[in-house]
């Protein structure tokens, strides 16, 4: 543990030093992270909504 | 005065570098929502519990319901620690107790030891739950100012997504695990270890805007609030505890999700029992389905209501809610079983406004009471989501019950349940209607200018981190 500095500092940060082809795939590495597992949820809910119309 | 918060998780060791795109904050949002909204699927593992380790009905809903007691009540008592350390903290937080629930849960299961399954899974999983929700809701709003409906609209919506990824994901681990003790230790564990990978994305990623950060295409010093209930003030959490309004606010949001868990509460049973005695009944399968589209009109609610909230305004939003919501409602209880595809619409529209309610609510908040504490004041808030959560299936049990004892079936099983949730829609109306900008009494010492000593922060008694000196 040490002590929380009141003085804000930036973070080290490869990607914002980066160019900006770096921070694109970065945006889409992070949106792909919690994206596909959403399509997979959004996906089997397909499969089951389905039934309403044909159970 | 040394912190116990660890260096590198403080708010000021993730204060966004020059170039940072605020669209990466969503992602560490959903990354923690996503996972948080499991809990919505917990009904996977009832009857495997059930069934290998004797338990009742009402034994294995015990971790859940423990679950969204420690919700509400670390969403409440720790709004204060998560605005005061920062969302780094607050979602790391999240993802410690949330996995190591499952690893708990999964020692429990491994052993037998049910009581390891309800501390795991309900307190120690639930505290993650109540810190995560709330966690990303401050630095979201502060990064979209311009646009802070979508922007937790996103994040909550996540929320709801979660369950629609964890109940198909979790029946496939109880698949091939098997649905014995071991079998639901080892979904447990994977589980546990899945979630740790997938929140740390969240924990990684998320960063606060830098002091005197504004938007793209926004005039500096030009405050974002325009609408007649937005403020540029600050208001601290425990002052807005003093506020009609936050007391209006929590009547609103307890009504409207009252109303919406009457239906989502027994949709698949209700649905079958409206349409029973028609030509074309409604079987097992199709109320599955029933339920599914629910899901998503809850789910797409969320986003779609919440960012029109941008465009019309945060009260008028509510008022479509509360009064469309009650006139649907009427529509139902009036039509009986006139008409399926009507009954199934008017369903998901209500279940879009209940979504939406949820997901709005924190953009109300921060038109109220400013960005200054609006993560704890909405962990207050999130009592009435509580309190919601006992009213809602006690009206619609207790109602159907007891119709049924009284030789009824059918749409009249829940036509009083209806009437009852249109009065609680029209209380939840008019305490929207009461909602007025807050008295600047109740507002912050003003911030001094740049370069004109300590400023707000000074005033507030605090350090420049929030921290109450």
């Amino acid at each position: 543990m040490s002590q929380d500095n009141s003085a804000p500092r930036p973070a080290a940060d490869p990607a914002a030093d980066g160019p900006a082809r770096g921070r694109g795939v970065l945006m889409a590495c992070c949106w792909l992270w919690v994206g596909l597992p959403f399509g997979y949820g959004l996906y089997e809910l397909g499969l089951k909504l389905k039934q309403l119309f044909t159970g | 005065m040394a912190s116990l918060v660890p260096d590198v998780l403080a708010r000021s060791r993730s204060v966004a570098p020059p170039g940072w795109s605020r669209w990466l904050v969503p992602p560490a949002a959903l990354a923690i929502h996503l996972a948080i909204g499991q809990a919505y699927a917990w009904s996977v593992f009832k009857p495997p519990l059930e069934d290998s380790l004797d338990l009742s009905g009402t034994a294995s809903a015990l971790p859940f319901q423990l679950a969204i007691v420690m919700l509400g009540l670390s969403a409440a008592f720790g709004g204060t620690l998560v605005e005061r350390n920062g969302p780094r903290w607050a979602m790391c937080v999240s993802a410690v107790c949330f996995s190591s629930g499952f690893l708990i849960s999964a020692l429990g299961a491994a052993t037998g030891a049910y009581w390891l399954v309800v501390l795991g899974y309900g307190f120690v999983g639930g505290i993650g739950l109540g810190i995560g929700y709330i966690s990303p809701v401050s630095t979201l709003i502060k990064w979209f100012p311009d646009r802070p409906g979508m922007a937790t609209g996103i994040a909550i919506m996540g929320f709801g997504g979660g369950a629609l990824i964890a109940s198909p994901w979790s029946s496939q681990l109880l698949s091939a695990f098997g649905t014995g003790t071991g079998g639901i230790a080892r979904t447990f564990l994977v589980m546990g270890v899945v979630y740790a990978l997938f929140m740390t994305l969240g924990v990684l990623l998320v960063r606060v805007p830098p002091e005197g950060w504004e938007p793209p295409g926004s005039r500096p010093g030009r405050p974002a609030a325009s609408g007649a209930l937005m403020t540029t003030a600050q208001v601290s959490a425990r002052n807005a505890l003093r506020t009609p309004q936050f007391w209006c606010l929590w009547v609103v949001l307890c009504m409207n999700v009252t109303a919406g868990i009457g239906i989502l509460e027994k949709a698949a049973p209700m649905i079958r029992d409206f349409f029973s005695g028609t030509s074309t009944p409604v079987g097992v399968t199709a109320a599955a389905g029933f339920v599914s589209l629910l899901s998503l009109a809850n789910m797409l609610g969320r986003f779609v209501w919440s960012s029109t909230s941008d465009l019309v305004g945060r009260k008028n939003i509510y008022r479509l809610y509360l009064g469309v919501g009650a006139l649907l409602y009427l529509a139902i209880a009036s039509l009986g079983d006139s008409s399926k595809p009507l009954f199934i619409v008017c369903a998901a529209v209500i279940l879009s406004f209940y979504g939406g309610g949820f997901a709005t609510v924190p953009a109300y908040l921060k038109d109220l009471f400013g960005t200054y504490q609006v993560g704890a004041i909405h962990g207050r808030l999130l009592t009435a989501w509580s309190t919601a959560g006992v009213l809602g299936p006690l009206i619609v049990n207790a109602v159907a019950d007891a119709r049924e004892s009284a030789g009824h079936t059918g749409t009249d099983l829940y036509t009083t349940s209806f009437y009852i949730m249109i009065s609680l829609l029209v209380v939840g109306f008019v305490a929207n209607e009461l909602v007025r900008p807050v008295h600047s009494r109740y507002h912050e010492p003003p911030a001094a200018p740049p370069g004109d000593g300590p400023g707000l922060a000074a005033a507030r008694g605090t350090d420049t981190e929030g921290t109450p000196r």
